[in-house]
C-alpha cells in the first residue's frame, strides 16, 4: 500500500480494498520501523491518527466521504496543530503546544485526511539541508550520507521513504522545490496568497507559502484542491475561486510555449543535472510543446535581494520568541535583559541567529536604504523580468537546483555556498509566482528535479504539464532501494 | 531675558471600537488581567493580524473633522523593540504613510481670541499591554497584562504651534471635544482613553530657531499636563540661564508626587528599525468611502456652538461651554426643547447639574436626573409654580431618585403661592404682627430702607412655609409699606 499514490489510495478506500485504519496502521508501522534511519518524522500522533482513521472509515461506509477521506498524511512541524507540539524545528518551541490548528491543517481535517505526525525541518525553515534542525538532520533516503534538502527535508524524505503518501510543506526561497528535487518527489509552491498562512509559523511573511509534496503531480493536485482557500484570517490571502486542479491534468500540452531562461543554464550548474533537465525538456518538446529561449536578466540579483528581505522580515517575526509568554526561557535570569539575551541565545540555533543579525543590521538606521530599500527595488525588477517573459511564454522551466544532494557538512562552513543552493528557486518567491519541482532524472544514483514556473494562479497549467510529463516518464515511480 | 515657550503635543486617542485593531478580542476596560488577550495579541506563533475596518473609519472621521487630507493608501509598519508588554516584539503602527495628513484645529483662548494649531499628521496603531511591578506577585517578579494590547489608537501629532500651557490645555480640550463629539473615543481620561506626550522647548523671545526639546510622556489629565509644562519650562530656563544646555531626552512626570525625571536620553533611544508590515496590505480608501463618512460625520463642536447661539439665543460663553461637550450638548438640547426655556435649561445644566455630576464623578450619560426630569422642573420654574429656591429642593429630591418634579412638588407641598389675594393676606398679617419693624422701616432714611425689606421677606416666607412667590411678595410688600409712609 505504501507504494500507492494518493489517487490510488482514495480509490482503494472508496472501493473498500482496505480500510483507513489498516492503511494508517501500515504507515505508522513503517514510521516506527524506518524513521530512525531518516529522522524525517519528529512527532508521531498514533492514537489521534487511528481514531481519525476510524472516523474516516465510518464516513466511507456512510458514503459521505470528503475528497481525501482516510488518506494518511504528515504535516511539516511549521504548521500549528491543536494539542500537538509544534516546534518549527527549534529548541525555542520544543515545549510549545498550540491551542489552534493552522488553516492548512483544518482544511485537511475537513477533507478527511488523517494526520500521522509532524515532519522534521530546518529550524524556523532557515536552511537548505535540514542540518539546522534542533532534532538533528534528516537523511536523504537515496543516500543517507547526503542531505534531503531543506527546509521541508523531513516531508520530502518521508515521502521518498514511503512513510506517508503526501505531506504539507512550506517554501520561502525554495524549501518545497529543492528538497522535492533532492528526494526525487513532486512538490508545488503555489502563488503567494493561494494558501492561507494562518497558523503557519512565519519565517519571512512576504515570501512564505505553503504547498503540497507527494510523489506525483496528480497527488499534488488532489492535495492543493484541499489546501488552497481564501482565508479571512490571513490578510494576504487572495479572494479568488479555487479551480479543481485535477480537472485539467489530462489536457494536451501541444502548442504550449515553455520559456527556457539562459540564466538558469549558466556557470555553476552541474553538468549531469543539465543533461537530465535538457532531456526532460526534449521529452516535452516531443509531446508538442514549444521551447522558447528567454532571458531573466536580473536573476543574478535574486539571492542577494532575498538574503536582505527574508532575514529583515525574520528578524521582526522572531522577536516574539523572547522567553516571556511561551517557548524556551533560560534558567534563573538575573534581570530582563539577561532573560532576553540568554533565552534567545540558548533557544535559537546558529543559522537562525545569523539571519536575525543580518536582518537587524539591514533594517538599522543608516543602512535601511542601502539594503532593505535597494532589495525591494531589486524585487520589482525581478517581478518585471517574469512579467515580461510571460508575455511570450506559458511556463518557464529549468533545473530546480544546481546539483543533486550534497553530503552532510559539505557546505557547513560556508553559508553563502548554502544560500546558492536556492539560486534557481528564490526568484519565484520574490515575485510571488508559483513554482514546482518534478523528478526528471538521476545523477550518480541521486534524483534531479525539473522546475516549472507558472504565471500567477496558473497552478492548474503547471500541474497539467507535470502530469503529462509523468505520463511519458517513470522518474516519479522510482524508489530508493532500502524502502521498496 | 524674555523667553518664549514652544509646545507640540502627541496625543494618543483610544478608539471606541468594540474589538481590537487586529482581532475580534474585546476592548472593554477593567477586565481581569489577560482575559481579553486572544492568540493574536499574545503573539502566538502563526497568528496573523486582520485590520478592524471600524478603526480605519474612525481615523478617517477624525481626519475629516480637522479638515485634513486623507491618505488613500496608508501603510502599516513594524516598530521593533523588546519589552514584555509588547508581545510581538514590534508595534504595528504607521510611519511613512499615515492615514491622516495635515490638518488644523482652532482653539479659543480666555481673552476671546482664536488660534489655529496645525496637525502634522495622525496615524493608526495598536496599544501595548501593561507591565505591573507592584501588587501580589511572587518572587519579586513583574506582571504583564495584555488586555490593552491591540487596542486601536490614533496618535495625533501637532505642529509646535503652542506658546503656553494655557494654549496646550485649550488644544487638548478641543481635541477631547472633537473626538467625543464624533464619537470615536469615549474620552475617559482616567481610564487612559486619551494620553498626552508633551514636547517642550524654550527660546529667546523673538528668535525663530527652535530650542532643544524634551518630551514628557503619558500625561492623562489637564492638570498634570499644565503642571508638567510649567515645571519643564522653568527647569529649561533655569538651566540655560545658569549657563547649561537642555539635553534632548524623554521625561516622566508623576502627577501624584509632583516629581519630574529623565527617563532616557537621545543616545539611549531605540533604533526602531521600521519597515512595512508584510502581514497587512496597504489600507486603500476610496473617494466614495470618504464621502460617505463625511456625510455621516456628527456635528462638530464649533458648528454646534454657533447653532446654539442662533437657535437657543445662548451667550457665546454658555454656548461654548455646553457645545464643547457632546453629552452635555445632547442633555441640554433635550431640556431646552422639552421645557421651551433654553436660557433656564442652560443655567441648570451648566450650574446645578454639572456641579452635582462633577462631585459624584459621573458623566452626563450617567446622570441620575434625566433630561426629561430636569425639563419638567424647568417648566415649573418658568410657569412660576416653584421658586428658584424650591427648585433646588426639587432637584435634590430628583437626584435622590424621589420621582419627577411634579411628584416631588406635590409630595413636599412645595407649590409656590402666586395667588395675589392669598399673598396680600399673608403680607398684611406679617405687617400687623410686627409693628416695631414697620415703625423702624418708616423711620429709616429713604436711601437705606431697601435693606430693611429682607427682614419682612424672611417673616413672610416663613409664614408661607417658603411657598410664596418672592417676586410677587416683594411687589406687594413695597406697595403696602409705601402706603404707610
Amino acid at each position: 500500500m505504501h507504494n500507492y499514490t494518493i489517487a490510488k489510495l482514495i480509490k482503494g478506500l472508496q472501493n473498500k480494498e482496505f480500510s483507513s485504519v489498516e492503511l494508517t496502521q501500515h504507515f505508522l508501522d513503517r514510521i516506527s520501523q524506518l524513521n530512525d534511519d531518516y529522522n524525517a518524522v519528529i512527532t508521531v500522533t498514533s492514537e489521534q491518527a487511528l481514531s481519525a482513521a476510524a472516523l474516516a472509515d465510518q464516513r466511507l461506509a456512510n458514503g459521505d466521504a470528503p475528497a481525501m477521506c482516510g488518506v494518511p498524511i504528515l504535516h511539516k512541524d511549521i504548521f500549528c496543530t491543536n494539542g500537538v507540539r509544534t516546534s518549527c524545528g527549534s529548541k525555542m518551541l520544543d515545549n510549545f503546544v498550540p491551542p489552534y490548528d493552522a488553516t492548512v491543517v483544518e482544511n485537511f481535517a475537513r477533507d478527511g485526511a488523517v494526520m500521522l505526525g509532524k515532519t522534521n525541518m530546518d529550524e524556523f525553515a532557515m536552511g537548505s539541508s535540514n542540518e539546522t534542525s534542533f532534532y538533528g538532520p534528516v537523511k536523504n533516503p537515496w543516500a543517507t550520507d547526503s542531505v534531503p534538502g531543506g527546509s521541508s527535508g523531513g516531508s520530502a524524505a518521508a515521502i521518498a521513504a514511503r512513510l506517508a503518501p503526501g505531506a504539507t510543506a512550506t517554501d520561502t526561497g525554495g524549501s518545497i522545490r529543492q528538497p522535492a528535487a533532492l528526494c526525487g518527489i513532486s512538490g508545488l509552491k503555489p502563488t503567494y496568497g493561494r494558501v492561507s498562512r494562518w497558523g503557519m509559523i512565519a519565517f519571512a511573511s512576504s515570501l512564505d507559502q505553503a504547498g503540497p509534496m507527494a510523489r506525483t503531480a496528480e497527488d499534488c493536485a488532489i492535495m492543493l484542491n484541499c489546501m488552497a482557500s481564501f482565508d479571512e484570517k490571513d490578510s494576504t490571502s487572495v479572494n479568488q475561486s479555487v479551480p479543481d486542479y485535477t480537472a485539467s491534468l489530462g489536457n494536451s500540452i501541444k502548442g504550449l510555449k515553455i520559456g527556457i531562461p539562459k540564466e538558469y543554464f549558466s556557470e555553476g550548474l552541474d553538468p549531469g543535472t543539465e543533461i537530465a533537465v535538457r532531456k526532460a525538456l526534449a521529452d516535452l518538446e516531443a509531446q508538442g510543446a514549444q521551447l522558447v529561449k528567454i532571458s531573466l536578466p536580473n536573476s543574478h540579483l535574486s539571492v542577494p535581494a532575498y538574503y536582505v528581505i527574508a532575514p529583515a522580515e525574520a528578524s521582526a517575526n522572531l522577536s516574539r520568541f523572547d522567553g516571556v509568554k511561551y517557548g524556551y526561557r533560560c534558567e534563573n535570569p538575573k534581570d530582563l535583559q539577561d532573560m532576553y539575551c540568554r533565552s534567545r541565545t540558548e533557544g535559537f540555533g546558529e543559522e537562525v541567529q545569523r539571519r536575525i543579525l543580518i536582518g537587524t543590521y539591514c533594517l538599522s538606521a543608516g543602512y535601511y536604504d542601502a539594503y532593505y530599500g535597494k532589495a525591494q527595488q531589486v524585487r520589482q525588477l525581478i517581478q518585471q523580468d517574469f512579467s515580461d517573459a510571460f508575455k511570450s511564454v506559458d511556463l518557464i522551466m529549468g533545473p530546480t537546483c544546481p546539483s543533486p544532494a550534497f553530503k552532510f557538512g559539505a557546505k557547513g562552513d560556508d553559508p553563502v555556498a548554502m544560500y546558492l543552493e536556492d539560486i534557481y528557486t528564490i526568484a519565484t518567491n520574490l515575485a510571488g509566482l508559483p513554482g514546482m519541482s518534478v523528478p526528471c532524472g538521476m545523477v550518480e544514483e541521486k534524483p534531479v528535479g525539473l522546475q516549472i514556473i507558472g504565471n500567477y494562479f496558473d497552478e492548474a497549467r503547471m500541474l497539467n504539464v507535470a502530469h503529462q510529463f509523468q505520463q511519458i516518464t517513470n522518474w516519479h515511480n522510482q524508489a530508493p532501494e532500502a524502502v521498496q | 531675558m524674555n523667553w518664549e515657550t514652544v509646545i507640540g503635543l502627541e496625543v494618543h486617542v483610544q478608539l471606541a471600537t468594540k474589538t481590537k485593531i487586529f482581532s475580534a478580542a474585546s476592548t472593554s476596560f477593567g477586565a481581569t488581567p489577560n482575559t481579553q488577550a486572544c492568540a493574536i495579541h499574545l503573539a502566538m506563533p502563526g497568528t496573523l493580524p486582520v485590520l478592524n475596518k471600524q478603526a480605519v473609519n474612525y481615523a478617517i472621521m477624525f481626519g475629516l473633522a480637522i479638515d485634513a487630507e486623507i491618505c488613500q493608501e496608508s501603510v502599516f509598519e513594524r516598530k521593533n523593540y523588546f519589552y514584555p508588554d509588547l508581545p510581538k516584539g514590534y508595534q504595528t503602527t504607521q510611519l511613512e504613510k499615515p492615514i491622516v495628513g495635515r490638518g488644523s484645529v482652532t482653539i479659543q483662548l480666555a481673552d476671546g481670541t482664536e488660534k489655529a494649531i496645525g496637525i502634522h499628521h495622525a496615524h493608526l496603531e495598536e496599544d501595548a499591554g501593561k507591565s505591573t511591578h507592584e501588587g501580589d506577585l511572587p518572587y519579586g517578579m513583574s506582571g504583564v497584562d495584555l488586555n490593552r494590547a491591540g487596542t486601536p489608537l490614533i496618535e495625533i501629532v501637532s505642529e509646535p504651534d503652542m506658546r503656553s500651557a494655557e494654549e496646550a490645555i485649550a488644544f487638548a480640550k478641543k481635541l477631547h471635544s472633537i473626538v467625543t463629539s464624533i464619537k470615536i473615543c469615549d474620552g475617559e481620561m482616567s481610564q487612559g482613553s486619551m494620553r498626552f506626550d508633551v514636547n517642550v522647548s524654550v527660546r529667546p523671545a523673538g528668535s525663530s530657531a527652535l530650542g532643544t526639546r524634551t518630551e514628557t510622556k503619558n500625561l492623562n489629565s489637564y492638570k498634570f499636563m499644565e503642571e508638567a509644562i510649567e515645571r519643564e519650562v522653568e527647569r529649561q530656563i533655569d538651566l540655560i540661564e545658569d549657563g547649561g544646555t537642555v539635553a534632548q531626552e524623554t521625561r516622566l512626570y508623576n502627577g501624584d508626587t509632583k516629581v519630574a525625571k529623565s527617563m532616557r536620553s537621545k543616545e539611549e533611544a531605540n533604533d526602531y528599525r521600521y519597515f512595512p508590515c508584510p502581514d497587512l496590505l496597504p489600507v486603500l480608501v476610496s473617494d466614495e468611502a470618504i464621502e460617505e463618512l463625511r456625510r455621516a460625520l456628527p456635528e462638530l463642536p464649533d458648528a454646534r456652538q454657533k447653532r446654539f447661539v442662533s437657535q437657543y439665543v445662548l451667550s457665546d460663553y454658555d454656548s461654548e461651554i455646553i457645545a464643547s461637550d457632546s453629552n452635555m450638548s445632547a442633555f441640554f438640547e433635550t431640556v431646552a426643547k422639552d421645557s421651551s426655556n433654553a436660557k433656564l435649561a442652560a443655567n441648570w445644566v451648566m450650574g446645578e447639574l454639572s456641579g452635582a455630576l462633577n462631585t459624584a464623578g459621573l458623566s452626563f450619560i450617567e446622570s441620575p436626573v434625566t433630561a426629561q426630569q430636569l425639563a419638567g422642573m424647568v417648566v415649573r420654574i418658568s410657569d412660576n409654580s416653584i421658586s428658584g429656591k424650591m427648585a433646588k429642593q426639587v432637584f435634590e429630591a430628583m437626584w435622590q431618585g424621589e420621582g419627577n418634579a411634579d411628584e416631588i412638588i406635590q409630595a413636599k407641598g412645595l407649590k409656590q403661592v402666586s395667588d395675589s389675594g392669598a399673598l396680600e393676606k399673608i403680607v398684611a398679617e406679617v405687617l400687623d404682627g410686627n409693628p416695631a419693624m414697620v415703625e423702624d422701616f418708616i423711620n429709616t432714611d429713604e436711601s437705606k430702607r431697601k435693606k430693611k425689606l429682607g427682614g419682612f421677606m424672611g417673616q413672610i416666607m416663613k409664614a408661607s412655609k417658603g411657598q410664596a412667590n418672592p417676586q410677587q411678595v416683594n411687589q406687594i410688600l413695597l406697595q403696602k409699606l409705601n402706603a404707610l409712609l
